[in-house]
């Protein structure tokens, strides 16, 4: 059969196993995910949890969510989970490393949760080395309480709580909070990714690979920054706000390695 | 015999969790229980049983990682003095909320606020009543001498992991610096064998995936959550209040004290008797679950009560709650730091009750 004609392959033909080009990974459960249409958190938790499946790790992985869109993450990642309270996750995570050196333990993170509420908690973790894998979501904005202004919100961004606009003079700047994390020595690998396009899924992945096996080599945290959309908050359809992606938050927050095996990059 | 050492009260909750097998600690420095810390590390925890143990950035991180590590079945244990207990509030209720063991200590001083590094039964509203947000208990274990404090931690991680359920022990700054006498109970190893049913140590695949977590959307679940935790307490309140009962058997008064205020009701108590005024204690030891029969017992015998608290009176209104009006009740108490004299608690007992 030709595989150009797939219109015309019956049901059964599609899912004979030599016609499947994907296969949803052991490592999601079948839970529809609750996620916006569009949004990346989807596309995020299931490469994490495919590079958990390649690697063969499942009964060695602990997963730590956060407060935010992805508090749920544990309905969709079929995996040993705990669900922190808002911004704890990197000690959560420290607890549980500390006690299990040799699993793997990764913690799934808004920027409202990562670098406001729990900005102690992820400087301090990263400073000690704590060798956990930080998988951090930026979409500049509280998805989950409605679109308010997060940390990362750029100048001139519109949220709930800023509604003219981040007027920096006022509300502060946007924190990198990336490139802040990636000097201090405790930092092994990090990275900022995006998952807005099949070439950037594709380097995303193997960014989470890279992730997940330098906790092997016990030398430190690696985070991976994957600047993200947030369709409902930003008030935009999915493929505007992918635009809107591109065009602003790329630019304040440029995509590519930060820090690798233990150097920076640049 | 265990073997006997002469011990600061700190030091006897350090070597106690090392003892009972913890396999971590995290904590955050503050008067008056830094001993409990700086005691761990200089014994090397790591080497001697291969206990974690982390100073962490702050008694919010600590408490997390308690949470974390008690997540996967660890024995957990961290402490602190009120205002850091204070920031360790929100971790507790998740960790009540989960169904998460570990044993939190609270060595007291006087607050609010920054307060005072001195001595202080204080925390006894935030530690009894939740303290935390949403519908839940501490148990609390109420140690009066330095030999207490050690045992209670073996105690509070056996009721921690029967209940899953976080355990306070509620000392303050005299029992936690004070030396003395204490009788060491022999080592037990720690624990290897995790209960899968419940614990995050990595999806096998004989089994589902366990989820530690305290949220559920649904209100008939959540409603269900709650009433099983509920169900927990009123368990507890069935098997595990304990008390300890002074001079009792003729009394016409009773004081009702914890911790170091029930050390020095006893000294009042032989004041006392050498006038002739039958007065006797009951200790909580347990401040929840809280013997509200036995003091309710005991109210049937007497013609007043004397809650005693280094407070300005917490306890007092569990005390009146099991007398239901029946005799009366009152506290007495000094605050900030002063700590009351045996002859100051007479001269309040016959003032209060006596010469009127
Ligand atoms: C202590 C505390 N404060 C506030 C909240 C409310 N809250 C829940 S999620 C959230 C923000 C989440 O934003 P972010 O981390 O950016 O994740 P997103 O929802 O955008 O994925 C806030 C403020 C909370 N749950 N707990
Ligand atoms: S609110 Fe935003 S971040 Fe949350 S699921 Fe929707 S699009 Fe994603």
């Amino acid at each position: 059969m030709k595989t150009t004609d797939n219109l015309n392959m019956s049901t059964e033909d599609l899912i004979r196993e030599e016609n499947l080009v994907y296969k949803k990974t052991e490592c999601m459960t079948d839970a529809v995910l609750s996620f916006c249409p569009g949004c990346g958190h989807g596309v995020i938790h299931r490469l994490t949890m495919e590079v958990v499946e390649e690697m063969g790790i499942q009964s060695d992985t602990i997963g730590i969510a956060s407060v935010g869109c992805s508090v749920l993450a544990y309905d969709f990642m079929n995996v040993d989970m705990t669900g922190a309270a808002h911004g704890r996750a990197p000690a959560v995570a420290t607890g549980i490393k500390r006690c299990w050196p040799d699993k793997f333990v990764f913690t799934y993170q808004g920027d409202g949760d990562l670098a406001a509420i729990g900005t102690a908690e992820t400087i301090h973790a990263c400073n000690r080395g704590e060798n956990i894998t930080i998988i951090f979501v930026n979409n500049g904005i509280y998805g989950m309480t409605g679109g308010q202004m997060a940390p990362t919100t750029l100048e001139g961004m519109k949220s709930s709580t800023t509604p003219y606009g981040r007027d920096i003079s006022l509300m502060g700047n946007p924190i990198k909070i990336t490139e802040l994390v990636s000097q201090l020595p405790g930092t092994y690998y990090v990275t900022r990714q995006a998952v807005h396009t099949p070439s950037a899924v594709r380097k995303a992945k193997k960014a989470i690979r890279t992730a997940f096996e330098s906790q092997k080599l016990k030398k430190g945290l690696s985070l991976i920054e994957f600047v993200s959309n947030c369709n409902s908050g930003w008030k935009m359809t999915p493929v505007e706000a992918n635009k809107w992606m591109e065009e602003h938050m790329f630019p304040f927050y440029p995509l590519g390695d930060i820090k690798v095996e233990g150097k920076l990059i640049k | 015999m265990g073997e006997l050492r002469l011990m600061k009260g700190n030091e006897a909750i350090a070597e106690a969790a090392i003892r009972a097998g913890a396999d971590a600690y995290f904590g955050y420095p503050i008067t008056p229980q830094s001993e409990i810390m700086e005691y761990l590390a200089s014994q090397e925890t790591h080497k001697r049983t291969g206990m974690v143990l982390l100073q962490a950035e702050s008694e919010i991180a600590a408490i997390n990682m308690v949470y974390g590590a008690a997540s996967t079945g660890k024995k957990a244990i961290t402490s602190s003095s009120s205002p850091g207990i204070s920031l360790k509030m929100e971790g507790l209720s998740y960790m009540a909320g989960s169904e998460l063991p570990c044993v939190v200590v609270n060595v007291v001083r006087g607050g609010p606020g920054l307060g005072t590094i001195q001595p202080s039964q204080a925390d006894y509203f935030q530690a009894t009543k939740g303290g935390g947000h949403g519908d839940y208990h501490l148990i609390v274990l109420a140690p009066s001498s330095v030999q207490e404090m050690s045992d209670f931690v073996k105690l509070g991680f056996e009721l921690a992991f029967k209940y899953r359920n976080p355990v306070m022990i509620l000392s303050d700054g005299v029992i936690g610096q004070m030396m003395e006498k204490v009788e060491l109970f022999d080592p037990i190893p720690r624990v290897t064998e995790f209960d899968q049913s419940w614990v995050a140590t990595g999806k096998t695949p004989d089994r589902e995936r366990n989820i530690v977590t305290s949220l559920d959307l649904d209100p008939h679940k959540m409603e269900q959550h709650n009433r099983d935790i509920m169900a927990k307490y009123e368990r507890m309140k069935k098997e595990d209040v304990r008390y300890e009962e002074v001079d009792c058997d003729d009394i016409d008064y009773l004081f009702v004290a914890y911790g170091s205020s029930a050390r020095i009701c006893q000294k009042a108590i032989k004041l006392a008797r050498e006038e002739g005024i039958r007065v006797g204690l009951i200790r909580p030891i347990t401040l929840f679950p809280f013997p509200t029969k036995e003091i309710a017992h005991l109210g049937d015998r007497v013609k007043g009560i004397l809650s005693v608290e280094l407070n300005t009176g917490q306890m007092v209104e569990d005390v009146r709650l099991a007398i239901n009006g029946k005799v009366q009740v009152e506290h007495y108490g000094r605050v900030g730091g002063v700590i009351h004299s045996p002859i100051e608690l007479l001269e309040a007992l016959k003032k209060t009750f006596i010469t009127k």
